[in-house]
């Protein structure tokens, strides 16, 4: 027997009947779409809210502190005279 | 007036998914319980697979993506039962019962549901050479169990 009719059995041992289906897998299926759609849509918008005080947070803080200016010296370097 | 739009809006995806579901249920049932190797007549782990499925595919329904929603069903079906399917190994009875998920998955993808060798091998993370070495297999494991 070729390969090609030993695929041609078991595809007609997979093809029988389809089970019943029940009634309301539409309606919860759509329900659960629905309710992990809103889920992960307030949890988007909860990360932006947080990433935006975040970046306003750092901007107030480096406005006021100004870290990428040398800090003033501690010490008066050693002057040796004229 | 926007509120009304939005609300018919939603009426009529939700009318697109229930004959979305209305036409395509019953073969994604039979392909969810070839792959759980579970009976016609009970088949309570192909449906919870089937009902996360579909959740899925109305949750990401307007994503911007135009694939066809049966194969997205299908394929998440199948990912699904991949992922799962360690728990559940030893089959239930069903045609497929003797073999191991992998090959039921193959099997089922492959012979019952036509798809493409390569995006077959592309959905499980196999090599081409792999899915097909795997289909004989199974293939010869099915007929050895059907006629024994």
């Amino acid at each position: 027997m070729r390969h090609g009719d030993k695929e041609a059995a078991v595809r007609r041992l997979l093809d029988t009947p389809h089970p019943p289906v029940p009634g309301d897998l539409a309606a919860r299926a759509a329900a659960r779409g629905g309710r992990a759609r809103r889920r992960e849509r307030a949890l988007r918008r909860t990360g932006g809210v947080l990433a935006g005080i975040a970046a306003l947070a750092f901007s107030l803080w480096a406005a006021e502190a100004r870290p990428w200016e040398p800090p003033p010296a501690a010490t008066t370097p050693p002057f040796a005279g004229p | 007036m926007g509120k009304q739009r939005i609300r018919s809006e939603h009426a009529a995806r939700a009318r697109e998914f229930d004959a979305f579901v209305a036409g395509a249920a019953g073969r994604l049932l039979h392909v969810a319980t070839l792959l759980t190797a579970e009976t016609r007549a009970r088949n309570p782990y192909a449906r919870a697979l089937l009902a996360a499925a579909l959740a899925h595919t109305y949750a990401v329904r307007d994503r911007g993506h135009d694939e066809d929603p049966y194969a997205l069903t299908r394929d998440g079906l199948a990912l699904r039962f991949a992922r799962t399917a360690r728990r559940h190994r030893a089959g239930r009875g069903g045609v497929l019962g003797l073999l191991t998920p992998r090959e039921r998955l193959v099997l089922v993808l492959r012979l019952y549901e036509d798809v493409p060798e390569e995006q077959t091998a592309a959905l499980l993370g196999l090599p081409e050479a792999r899915v097909r070495a795997v289909c004989a297999r199974a293939v010869a494991r099915v007929r050895k169990g059907a006629a024994a």
